[in-house]
């Protein structure tokens, strides 16, 4: 079992329009992407944010970035009341706890 | 014409640009410059104020480079959603800094402005006609939310900004656009493929954010041909990379395959992104796919309230060990003592803790010390201040069970403690409407404005 952030170049989150999270891991080669990308589960990143499965809108596999993209439901929309982070820019790190 | 070359200077108008780079893409004879001034990342108060996220001297001084270069080399300016967020008063506001850029530099321009709001009893008719959808997570829309919002505007395609051209614009400022269509409404115009202009201008409109190392304010050059585009870094320091374009292709969005907009949606399924020499990536391969109906992505933002916070840091590992439970008894204790005011919202962010992710940290064990914000929203800014007054003094001489420190719980940084934040907005429109003239909505208001024209 290894973890994900020792192989990816990026693992970055931002907002996708104001109601959607959307998280960004990028692999160095098409290899490892391949390797990495297919063990990326909903219920894996249900269970490292504590969300539903269904609050995990899309997990789409990007080969011309070797790159997985995964989009989950904002905890309320962007600004809205009890706000943490608008642009959504700090949300990534429990990916760091991901494995494959 | 057999290539078509488009300078985006930089990502957002404000952002700013090296005069080095942009003299480098002037040398290369752009068509067009076009640039892009907005987003809704900043959050719902832009929209929903009025006011510009970028400041004011900021885009003066950017598009005085931009005025003068398009106005000596007779190409077009299209600067898109105006003044961050492209409501009524943020194209107002960019016009007046035009108006005086035009009256320093002595010069005169035919300017287009087009407007992108929507009359709210118009849109609730075409809501009660079932012309509205819903968008991803949001809501169904009602009545209620479309007189709430304050500022209300639909992206426009690129329809509205290739009639301006038509028309013979210099400079075009346009109310808020789907970010693309300022790049590619000229190529469309001249009759280049439309899905290799909108995904140039996708990538072009976060200028050199696409580059390596990435830049929010550097220029990005676009050169767009029959069957495929090339883009390159301005500035010595970056280049292109195969990576880097086909990165951004995932930014912001929730599927990089397909990219909706007015209209129809990009397909990037059989799209290549291919490594040229000289820090340059060639696209091709991307496909439009036309909706049956023409569709507008609407945007409206509502006034909830207003803020008062004030920003305190813990120390004391006692406090700390108990701090959710201080918290909730401070929140009790302001309930009680204001009974009468129940129409409050009462947050208090908990920095070292679980600040920045709220419910979905998954250590929210607290560090040695605290950054605390408490946050009052309320009715009005009085109630607003009194609220976060009055749970700021609780919380202050807050006596919790094994209490050492009897002084005093919270360390404040500033005199006054608190701060008046002012209006706070939600947005509370982002669905879609059906229309049958993608040029309806956005009146174009067209002439020559700026030295001794009065």
């Amino acid at each position: 079992m290894r973890y994900v952030k020792d192989v990816a170049l990026v693992i970055r989150s931002k907002n996708a329009g104001p109601y959607e999270l959307t998280f960004d891991l990028m692999f160095p080669d098409e290899a490892t992407y391949n390797e990495v990308g297919k063990s990326i589960t909903k219920d894996k990143i249900a269970a490292l944010y504590q969300i539903e499965e269904e609050q995990v809108l899309s997990i789409i596999h990007f080969a011309p970035a070797y790159a997985v993209k995964i989009t989950i439901v904002r905890p309320r929309p962007s600004g809205d009341l009890g706000e943490t982070d608008v642009y959504g820019a700090q949300q990534h790190t429990p990916l760091f706890q991901l494995t494959y | 014409m057999t290539e078509l070359r488009i300078l985006s200077p930089t990502a957002i108008l404000g952002y700013g640009f090296p005069l080095s780079s942009f003299e480098v893409g002037l040398e290369r004879e752009p068509h067009v410059i076009a640039v892009d001034a907005g987003s809704t990342d900043p959050g719902p108060y832009y929209l929903g104020s009025g006011d510009s996220f970028t400041q004011r001297s900021a885009v003066k001084r950017d598009l005085r480079y931009l005025i003068e270069a398009a106005l000596d080399r007779k190409i077009p300016l299209i600067i898109g959603t105006a003044g961050g967020s492209g409501a009524r008063p943020h194209v107002d506001w960019n016009l007046a800094i035009i108006d005086e850029l035009l009256e320093e530099l002595k010069r005169t321009a035919r300017i287009a402005v087009i407007y992108s709001d929507i009359d709210r009893e118009f849109l609730i008719e075409e809501l009660q006609a079932g012309k509205v959808q819903s968008l991803g997570p949001a809501g169904e829309l009602t009545a209620e939310d479309i007189l709430a919002s304050t500022n209300l505007v639909a992206q426009m395609g690129l329809e509205p900004i290739m009639q301006a051209l038509e028309e013979g614009a210099e400079i075009i400022l346009a109310g808020r656009a789907y970010d693309p269509t300022v790049f590619a409404a000229l190529p469309v115009l001249k009759g280049y493929d439309m899905a290799l202009s909108l995904h140039m201008g996708k990538i072009l409109e976060c200028a050199a954010i696409a580059a390596n190392p990435g830049s929010g304010s550097d220029c990005l050059f676009g050169t767009l041909a029959g069957d495929h585009f090339v883009l390159e870094a301005l500035s010595p320091e970056r280049e292109c990379t195969r990576i880097s374009v086909a990165a951004h292709t995932l930014y912001e969005k929730s599927d990089p395959y397909s990219l909706p907009g007015p209209g129809g949606s990009l397909d990037l399924r059989e799209t290549t992104f291919e490594q040229l020499p000289g820090g340059r990536v060639k696209v091709a391969g991307t496909k439009f796919v036309p909706t049956d109906a023409y569709f507008l992505k609407l945007e409206g933002a509502s006034l909830i309230g207003y803020r008062t916070i004030s920003i305190a840091g813990v120390r004391d590992p006692i406090m700390i060990g108990q701090i959710d439970e201080v918290i909730a008894r401070v929140k009790e204790r302001v309930a009680d003592n204001f009974q009468e005011l129940k129409d409050y919202q009462l947050h208090v962010h908990c920095y070292g803790k679980n600040g920045v992710m709220g419910q979905l940290e998954p250590h929210p064990e607290p560090a040695h010390e605290l950054g605390l914000v408490i946050e009052a929203v309320a009715r009005t800014q009085e109630i607003a201040d009194t609220i976060c007054s009055f749970a700021r003094s609780t919380m202050l001489h807050y006596g919790y069970p094994g209490r050492k420190s009897t002084a005093g719980n919270l360390a404040f940084p500033y005199s006054p403690s608190d701060v008046s934040a002012g209006a706070v907005y939600k947005f509370n429109v982002y669905h879609l409407l059906e229309v049958d003239d993608p040029k309806s909505l956005f009146p174009i208001k067209i002439g020559r404005r700026g030295y001794e024209i009065r």
